[in-house]
């Protein structure tokens, strides 16, 4: 029995992301202005997550699923907390004081949402029939509501779509996909008008970012600027201007890749995404070998998720998506979205590690 | 494990299989849509991008160079850059506002109208741009803010240089001054010639040296952070400071012409008559131009501008005077040159003329008449009648040809800017006017009135061609151009205009003998002014009537302007001068002694013929008669 298996981790998933840690580290050095603490503490952060990770995978799956509700109940109670007593920062109310360590609720829905699908969905038969199409729909939209009420459209976003994968993979028809689909598209209007001044703002900005250059397309175009000016090979490392020179907001949490962009340019790039893919690949290859249909789907659910967040953080520095506040797992620096990561990590490879004593 | 029907397991994994396929197939589009995006950026428009990377990350800072100085012709600093310190503020780098501004209070003198303009400054800055404080801090201020700089986050001292005009008023007639460039002054070619400059020379030397005065800008490619704060120099082109001007004014001179005017309306030029080498050029009532150099305030600018005595306008340049009998030695000279005109013959003057077939009568300043007078009577003691005589024989045409060879209704092209060309009444003008003109209109001419208008400048320009043996020379300001690196002086060379047509080789000679006796003849309307002199010199007095200035004017007391002009030492003339002062009355009474006290100055280093123990030049002069 190697170390590995002994540690109930997957081999090549680990490799991916120690490796993906080391390439935040020289990221975050570069655009923190080459400083060693700042690295210091990204290290002790990703240590962190590293450990959350490996204590999480020592969880055997059945206790996931047990704990599906509970934890679920607690969010969703954790929720209406922030709205009623939660701090402000930022002109937003999305964070719980306590003591030193202030906590983002919504963020740990990016995980218990899929578990409680999950559970809900390997109760029965699949494909689900309608009526439990119900049950889970109420399931996804109270989490998704009270994060948007905080507000926090980009978090409530991600939370809605980590529950549409587990309704996508749990087989649910084609003629209700079709419906949800034109449904979504009959609500924009709705949503449109329910939004923040700031969160239209955004919107356009995508289309039409020199608008407004020094001010809500002042990210969007300082990005652009940053990954363009990379080319082929990029300007190596410690030479991204764009962050030395504090041309590019948020360097270190949302925008690393644009630092990454400019000193590794499109070979980097490609590299990374393929280091992102690898690790998704990994995850879905864990989900096809689990053996019952609550670790499938979950498994399955946060591969896929993980693939998302990559995907919007990447496009919102390309310009191909509006400028929301989704880091780059791993890469940026991080809090509680980093542990978040981390611990749906964690339960990939628990459900890894876990299938034979399922036997 | 709670109970799952297996039958249905291998059912679900391939659902489960066949979904995990369709998002892998969409999953793979986003990707090729992603690296579609990326190449795009990085391969098609990385170009662009890095442009503007570069763009953000450089930024070319103009250097301004040092304006050049203008130095009068002993070296006395007229014109001056002066260091002045600007205390500005970066809201974006200041934790305190307002814990900042109680730590200036004690280092500064910050009153609430500086408050209100920085908190009105505050608001309509761009994001990372720099807020002024308070501009020209003093030099103490500048220190203690210096000193304390590293308390004072958010708070920067920018060093630039100031001109700066230490004599005041002295001059601005001729070195006139630098201000603001406004946008309006900057367009096409101008504005990229212009470009990191702040101040352009508005008058006198300033502007028709502007060039030379100006230097080249410098650059410094500097890498900017994005709150514009400088990170490094990568390049830098060293600006190369401005020429600095030698002008010929003497500033002493200078000082004891504006002193003695005491801010009366008028003027004061003097010429080297060999050089046409502008020794003083007064327009007075003198204003300081040193508050017109960072933008005058409106209400000063008012009280300037709407002073009856017009301290703004240049009089020596575009000050237009009928020049009286001061014209009387020009006319003279035109007739000198004709066949018939005999100089002994005699005229007699009953005190007033009358044209052949007219009953009206012009008047001879004297009422009672002269008597039977010479040109040199009528010279020295200007009698009107005999220049009437002189004007209807000769006829306006002869007569304006005459003034047009002194350079009258021309400009001199003296090296200042705007200039007048004052007015003669020539043919063509007469033509232009689309008026009649009539015999009594050239008769007046004769004695300078009617609608002959002259400067100051021209005038002490012609009686110069007369002093410089017919030869009329451009009037000069600056004497010379210095490279300030290399200490070399570029000398303008004189220049002479064609030659007064001559025809009676002692004409000219005459005439100075006759203008001598202006100042010592026993009648010389300007004999007031010989007592003591060691050195000789031919003048001329004028008295203009104010109406033909100010047509509108009904005032009771209607005062003449008085007119001098003379040149000295008569055998080698080394200075030709024109004095003006409004509304004075005699020529000889309050233009003379001006003109003799600079002579003297000029000639023999002090104000007085000869050295005395008050250190006041003594204006007040002996004299009864014009």
């Amino acid at each position: 029995m190697s170390l590995f298996e002994r540690w109930h981790l997957d081999k090549p998933l680990f490799m991916a992301l120690v490796a993906l840690a080391v390439v935040s580290l020289v990221v975050l050095y570069s655009a923190s202005g080459e400083s060693i603490h700042f690295a210091l503490d990204d290290a002790l952060r990703l240590l962190i997550g590293f450990v959350v990770m490996v204590s999480v995978a020592q969880i055997p799956p059945e206790t996931f699923r047990r704990w599906s509700v509970p934890v679920f109940t607690a969010g969703v109670l954790g929720l209406a907390a922030v709205l009623a007593i939660g701090a402000v920062r930022f002109g937003a109310r999305r964070w719980i004081a306590l003591g030193p360590l202030s906590i983002q609720p919504s963020e740990f829905m990016k995980l218990f949402v899929p578990m409680t699908l999950s559970w809900f969905f390997s109760r029965s038969h699949l494909p689900p029939r309608l009526s439990r199409l119900a049950g889970a729909t109420l399931i996804l939209l109270v989490p998704v509501l009270l994060i948007a009420k905080e507000p926090d459209l980009g978090t409530s976003l991600v939370v809605l779509l980590s529950g549409i994968i587990v309704l996508f993979l749990a087989g649910i028809g084609w003629r209700t996909v079709l419906t949800v689909i034109v449904m979504g598209v009959a609500a924009a209007p709705v949503l449109w008008a329910h939004m923040h001044h700031y969160q239209r703002q955004r919107i356009y900005i995508l289309f039409h970012p020199e608008a407004d250059p020094l001010g809500a397309g002042y990210h969007a175009i300082q990005a652009m600027i940053a990954v363009g000016s990379g080319g082929l090979f990029g300007q190596g490392w410690l030479s991204s201007s764009q962050a030395h020179l504090h041309f590019l907001p948020d360097s270190t949490t949302d925008f690393a890749f644009a630092v990454f962009c400019q000193e590794f340019g499109l070979f980097g790039n490609l590299a990374l995404l393929a280091l992102y893919l690898f690790i998704v690949y990994r995850g879905l290859r864990i989900a096809f070998a689990a053996q019952d249909t609550y670790s499938r789907l979950l498994a399955g659910s946060l591969s896929i998720l993980f693939f998302f967040d990559v995907f919007i953080n990447m496009g919102m520095v390309a310009g191909i998506l509006p400028v929301v506040g989704v880091p780059l797992p791993l890469l940026s620096y991080g809090g509680t979205s980093l542990l978040i990561i981390m611990a749906g990590l964690g339960v990939l490879m628990s459900i890894h590690s876990h299938r034979r004593l399922v036997n | 494990m709670r109970y799952i029907p297996l039958k249905n397991d291998s059912q679900e994994l391939r659902l489960f299989e066949s979904r995990v396929l369709i998002a892998a197939i969409l999953g793979a589009l986003l990707v090729v849509g992603l690296v579609t995006r990326l190449s795009y950026l990085q391969v098609v428009k990385h170009r662009y991008y890095a442009t503007l990377a570069e763009n953000n990350r450089v930024s070319p800072l103009p250097i301004a160079p040092a304006r050049g100085l203008i130095l009068d012709r002993n070296g006395v600093v007229l014109a001056d850059d002066f260091p002045v310190f600007t205390l500005q503020v970066t809201p974006d780098r200041v934790p305190n506002m307002k814990r900042l501004l109680a730590k200036l209070k004690p280092l500064v003198a910050l009153n609430a109208q500086d408050l209100r303009d920085f908190r009105r400054r505050l608001a309509q800055r761009k994001p990372f741009q720099n807020v002024t404080l308070r501009a020209h801090l003093s030099e103490a201020e500048a220190a203690r803010v210096a000193v304390n700089l590293t308390r004072l986050e958010g708070a920067t001292l920018h060093a630039r240089l100031r001109r700066y005009y230490p004599l005041g008023g002295l001059a601005t007639g001729a070195i006139g001054y630098v201000s603001r460039i406004t946008r309006g002054e900057l367009q096409g070619q101008k504005a990229e010639r212009y470009f990191g400059y702040r101040h352009i020379g508005q008058l006198g030397v300033e502007k028709s040296y502007q060039k030379a005065l100006m230097g080249r800008i410098g650059f410094k490619d500097v890498e900017m952070d994005a709150r514009g704060r400088a990170v490094k120099v990568l390049k830098r082109i060293l600006p190369r400071a401005g020429h600095n001007l030698y002008l010929n004014i003497d500033a002493q001179m200078q000082a004891i012409g504006e002193q003695m005017l005491a801010n009366r309306p008028g003027s004061v030029v003097a010429l080297d008559p060999r050089t046409g080498a502008v020794l003083t050029l007064i327009s007075s009532p003198i204003y300081d131009p040193n508050p017109f150099v960072d933008g005058i305030r409106e209400k000063a600018y008012r009280a300037l501008a709407t002073n009856p005595n017009g301290p703004l306008d240049n009089r020596a340049l575009n000050g237009l005077y009928p020049p009286g009998s001061t014209i009387k030695p020009f006319f003279a000279y035109a007739a000198l040159q004709t066949h018939w005109f005999h100089p002994h013959k005699r005229v007699m003057c009953p005190g007033y003329y009358h044209l052949p077939h007219s009953t009206h009568l012009f008047h001879c300043w004297k009422p009672l008449g002269m008597g039977r007078v010479d040109l040199k009577d009528a010279i020295e003691q200007s009698c009107d009648v005999y220049f009437y005589h002189l004007a209807f024989k000769q006829g306006i045409d002869r007569m304006t040809r005459y003034l047009g060879y002194f350079g009258f209704g021309h400009r001199t092209g003296i090296d200042l800017p705007g200039e007048y060309r004052g007015l003669v009444p020539t043919k063509a003008w007469i033509k232009a006017s689309g008026r009649p003109w009539y015999p009594g209109q050239t008769i007046i001419t004769g004695i300078g009135q009617g609608p002959l208008l002259v400067t100051p400048l021209q005038l002490a320009d012609a009686v110069a061609a007369i002093a410089n043996h017919g030869v009329r020379m451009r009037p000069e300001v600056v004497r010379g151009i210095v490279n300030p690196v290399t200490h070399h002086v570029r000398y303008k060379k004189p220049y002479a205009y064609p030659a007064i047509p001559r025809r009676r080789k002692n004409s000219l000679k005459r005439l100075i003998r006759d203008m001598t006796q202006v100042v010592e003849g026993p009648h010389g309307t300007a004999r007031g002014i010989a007592y003591g002199l060691p050195y000789r010199v031919a003048g001329k007095t004028g008295t203009a009537q104010l109406w033909s200035v100010v047509p509108n004017y009904k005032g009771k007391h209607i005062r003449s302007d008085a007119l001098f002009m003379a040149f000295a030492p008569v055998k080698h003339p080394r200075i030709a001068i024109a004095v003006i002062v409004e509304h004075a009355g005699f020529g000889a009474l309050a233009a003379a002694p001006i003109a003799r006290a600079l002579m003297n100055f000029y000639l023999l280093g002090h104000v007085h013929a000869r050295p005395q123990n008050q250190s006041r030049p003594q204006v007040a002069m002996a004299g009864t008669t014009p």
